[in-house]
């Protein structure tokens, strides 16, 4: 006899005992199989966050643009002239390590919902992922499945995909990291809350047939590490039908245009179950569903089943009964679906009804809120836990380095990820990927004054060195990007994405990364509108790097004054803009990880005022549309950035620098800038800037170093291999 | 002068083509399910995956009740253009010669490219100037013009291939080149690349905006010789 045929039910599901006992105590009573599904889910680590939920409270949620902040559908802020911007970055990790196409494409159907769920009409998504090294034959097939996924989605949708970032390094070999992130705008007064209200309203549900994909997602999926024979989880991975999701998301902002809607929902993790007891929970009234009113894409479905899918392109809306027929008429209109399935109560109970028969009745409250939150027990390693990278680099010669940088995995031109996917509809594109550090998009045809400017970021080996000061370095690269289109930060939406928060050295490193998070946008005075947390990336192997993603929206008053990554004109003069004290170091560097050097157990500490009163005045610069580019210092040093200013410019540049060493070249460490233009546009960074060299040429010249740009260019398009 | 886009469930550029429109004439948008064309001059079949390109780009667009008025329009001599999904539709529905296929690469691919504008007497590209190559982005996965030899030559001998990819810029492994046909009479045309996002020096291309301005012309000197037949 089997073992499993022994585990009780609740075990099964992913709730310990202690967790269990305490639904009957809430229950008054054992709960029957339609309210041990719901329960499960809902007190899941994905839904309920009750390892990370204590942690999050340190992050600062206010700001002066700030208009909705995190437990809805999606952060929001406001950007002038009664426009907002919503925003969220959310992860599909395990899905896509399943089934990657399945996986990134439903990851990005599931954020682009959040986002008109809070009437906000989506008009950008980036994305960033993480693989093992490309050498890896699987990770190879999970990059090209999650790029064509997240292309097949976006692309098909009609929303720009305007920006991402990859890296590939060992650790998520077994776990890669699948994050979409998606922007929407709507006027300020039309946002939308999700709290249900008016007892008597009609709950309905928009969109696709509930079928039997992605039953229990949410807790066999989401929060379990991942191991061997994982193809046996395939059915529970959602298929994604962008079509569908594109009429559903007309349908509902035409709807939400005529004021038919009381609240709005989407339908994602756990599907109906988490929707309506989240929409019950914030309008502190009860649900009645009638599990027989929902259409079904197959026969035979059980209440719980009904319940729980994780079916895509749904919506769940709350709407006075006499709007039924205006709903019904723009539904029509779109070919969309829509079903009455159940009504607002004054009980506070989530019922769930077959017909006539009650098959599952839930206080909401306890469903929402009494989901026990756990205290992490961090301890730090007593040593660094991930061993060392595969040396790949034998030379140490500065020519060769520099080639196998521009060449490598991590740091090779994104150009053949991002032409697979739409960056332009929408006309709002102002600066394309690759062609600047941060996407630009121009929102005067949507009636704002200027435009705002996206990044995403997050270097996970940096975290792996140090959590904390890794943290920091995300948030401070994401600002500097954003800096080098003249952009304020005006929010900032992240997603963690840990190993098992269960044991000690993970729990450190997420306690440390938040802190370190928590006190670098205090510094910035930047607020979290939302995010995500995506815990047990664990494989046989031991935990992922810890990988903090942080997406950051700002204000970019003249669009038109933008400069871009590029040297764009002979004889302008180069500078090297940094805090005169910035520390610069190999360690934890993409040099050190080529040459095959153990990760450091910590990194140089960082002066965060210091760092941002640079990245302040090169946003200033560029705002005063002096410079002729601006492009952030990051992994492989200043050696790559310049590299990279040349090849984006087609121009070449002769530069010394004071020292030649590798740290000096390839060092990395946060709040550097290479910059170009006249030379009397530096005049106003003062000391800031160092005046290198001069743009011109056919070569990169570094002191006696060169580099012929064909050279450099060839090395550069490495990416290409991995699409043939 | 009136430009009408015609919005399919599943189009996606289809605001972006009215933005385009409203800097050289009115525009308005034309509903799927309409047989009605209000009266527009000239019709835009706009970017996108009409009815999510179910089973073939573009194949179920052109049962749609808009596209029976829209051949009447064609018929009678009014201007119909398609783009990228546009032009897929117009070839499935029999007012294009050739097809498009999937790209040789077998991905999706969004990329700025030059083309050279090959027949510039035709009421889309009267506006361009003489040896002109544009710089205009591509964005799709079935983009890959095909006709038959016979067709080709026959296409060409009626001055019916009128944007070629510069050498060196052929995205898709579109026969010789062709990135934009019209029909036999000149006022059906698809192209491939998307002149609506190279309108606004931001887009960093405004060399699309002499397609609208030709239609703009043609549609003008059209209404001129109706005037002066009436005088």
């Amino acid at each position: 006899m089997s073992g499993s045929a022994t585990v009780a039910p609740h075990r099964a599901l992913g709730l310990t005992d202690s967790e269990y006992d305490l639904i009957v105590e809430k229950m008054g009573r054992a709960p029957n199989g339609v309210e041990l599904a719901v329960f499960s889910l809902m007190w899941s680590e994905h839904c309920a966050y009750k390892h990370s939920k204590k942690l999050l409270g340190r992050l600062p949620t206010e700001g002066p643009h700030l208009l909705m902040g995190p437990g809805e559908n999606a952060g929001a802020v406001s950007v002038g002239n009664g426009l907002a911007i919503a925003f969220k970055v959310e992860s599909h990790n395990h899905p896509s390590a399943v089934e990657p196409f399945q996986g990134a494409a439903t990851g990005v159907g599931g954020i682009l919902r959040d986002v008109f769920a809070v009437g906000a009409r989506p008009i950008a998504v980036l994305d960033s992922l993480r693989f093992g090294e490309l050498e890896s034959a699987r990770s190879r097939y999970l990059l090209d499945g999650a790029v064509a996924g997240i292309g097949h989605y976006g692309n098909s949708i009609g929303v720009a995909n305007v920006g991402g970032e990859v890296y590939f390094e060992d650790a998520y070999e077994q776990n890669c990291l699948v994050n979409a992130m998606c922007l929407g705008i709507a006027q300020e007064e039309r946002l939308i809350r999700s709290a249900a209200a008016g007892v008597g309203n009609l709950l309905v549900l928009m969109g696709a047939r509930t079928g039997r994909d992605g039953i229990g997602g949410a807790s066999v999926l989401a929060s379990a590490e991942l191991d061997a024979g994982d193809d046996s989880k395939r059915p529970s991975v959602q298929i994604g039908d962008p079509f569908e999701e594109k009429r559903l998301l007309e349908c509902c902002l035409e709807l939400l245009d005529r004021g038919t809607l009381a609240s709005l929902q989407d339908l994602g993790a756990a599907g109906l179950s988490s929707s309506a007891a989240e929409m019950a929970s914030k309008g502190e009234v009860g649900l009645d569903i009638d599990v027989s009113r929902v259409p079904l894409r197959e026969e035979g479905m059980e209440p719980f089943e009904i319940m729980v899918s994780e079916s895509q392109e749904r919506m769940l809306c709350v709407i006075e009964p006499e709007r039924l027929a205006d709903l019904e008429e723009v539904c029509g209109r779109w070919e969309v679906r829509a079903t009455a399935i159940g009504e607002v109560s004054a009980s506070r109970r989530l019922r769930v009804l077959d017909g006539a028969e009650v098959v599952g009745d839930m206080p909401v409250e306890a469903l929402v809120d009494d989901c026990p939150l756990y205290d992490l027990e961090p301890q730090a390693p007593a040593e660094q836990i991930y061993p060392a990278p595969a040396r790949t680099l034998e030379s140490e010669d500065p020519h060769d380095a520099l080639l196998a940088l521009m060449g490598s995995a991590n740091l090779a031109s994104r150009v053949p990820l991002f032409e697979q996917y739409d960056c332009l509809v929408g006309s709002r594109t102002v600066r394309r990927p690759a062609q600047a550090d941060a996407a630009v998009l121009d929102l005067a045809a949507d009636g704002a004054e200027g435009g705002i400017a996206v990044a995403i970021d997050g270097n996970g080996r940096r975290v792996a060195c140090d959590p904390y000061t890794g943290s920091v370095e995300a948030v401070l690269e994401c600002a500097a990007n954003l800096a080098c289109v003249g952009a304020e930060p005006l929010g900032l939406t992240n997603c963690l994405n840990f190993g098992n928060p269960e044991k000690p050295h993970v729990a450190w490193q997420l306690e440390r990364s938040v802190a370190g998070m928590a006190d670098a946008l205090g510094e910035l005075g930047v607020p979290v509108v939302g995010g995500n947390v995506s815990l047990y990336n664990e494989s046989g192997e031991g935990p992922i790097y810890p990988t903090p993603v942080v997406g950051m929206v700002g204000a970019v008053p003249d669009v038109g004054r933008v400069s871009g990554t590029g040297f764009v004109s002979e004889g302008h003069t180069v500078a090297l803009v940094r805090a005169p004290e910035a520390t610069v170091s190999r360690d934890g560097s993409e040099l050190a990880k080529l040459l095959g050097e153990e990760l450091p157990a910590g990194l140089p500490e960082i002066d965060v005022a210091a760092t941002w009163r640079v990245i302040e005045a090169v946003r200033d610069a560029v705002r005063e549309g002096r410079l002729a580019s601006a492009h952030d210092v990051a992994e492989g040093g200043v050696a790559v950035a310049l590299a990279e200013c040349c090849l984006a410019g087609g121009i070449g540049a002769a530069v010394s620098l004071p020292q030649l060493g590798s740290d000096q070249l390839f060092g990395e460490g946060v709040g550097r800038f290479v910059v170009s233009g006249p030379v009397e546009s530096l005049e106003p960074l003062g000391d800031l800037a160092a005046a290198i060299g001069t743009v011109g040429g056919e070569r990169l010249e570094i002191g006696e170093c060169s580099w012929a740009l064909d050279e450099l260019r060839e090395a550069f398009g490495a990416l290409a291999l991995a699409f043939p | 002068m009136k430009f009408g886009v015609v919005r399919f469930p599943g189009s996606c550029d289809e605001v972006d083509a009215l933005m385009a429109c409203r800097r050289f004439a009115d525009a308005r948008l034309l509903w799927h399910g309409d047989r009605d064309l209000d009266g527009v001059d000239v019709v835009v079949i706009p970017g996108g995956f009409s009815y999510g390109d179910y089973l073939r780009v573009g194949a179920i667009a052109r049962f749609s009740p808009v596209m029976a008025a829209v051949k009447e329009h064609a018929l009678a001599g009014g201007a119909v253009l398609g783009i990228c999904n546009g032009f897929q539709v117009l070839c499935e529905a029999g007012l294009l010669p050739g097809a498009l296929l999937p790209n040789s690469g077998l991905r999706f691919l969004c990329r700025q490219v030059d083309v050279e504008v090959v027949n510039r007497d035709t009421p889309f590209t009267r506006a361009c100037a003489g040896g002109d190559t544009l710089s205009i982005p591509v964005k799709h996965t079935s983009g890959r013009y095909y006709a038959p030899e016979e067709a080709l030559s026959d296409m060409d001998a009626h001055g019916q291939i009128i944007l070629r990819y510069a050498p060196g810029h052929n995205p898709n492994g579109s026969v010789s080149d062709i990135a934009g046909v019209a029909n036999r009479d000149k006022n059906v045309m698809g192209l491939m690349p998307h002149p609506e996002h190279a309108v606004d020096t931001l887009d960093g291309s405004t060399d699309g905006g002499c397609l609208f301005e030709s239609l703009v012309e043609h549609v003008e000197e059209m209404a001129e010789r109706v005037a002066g037949a009436h005088a």
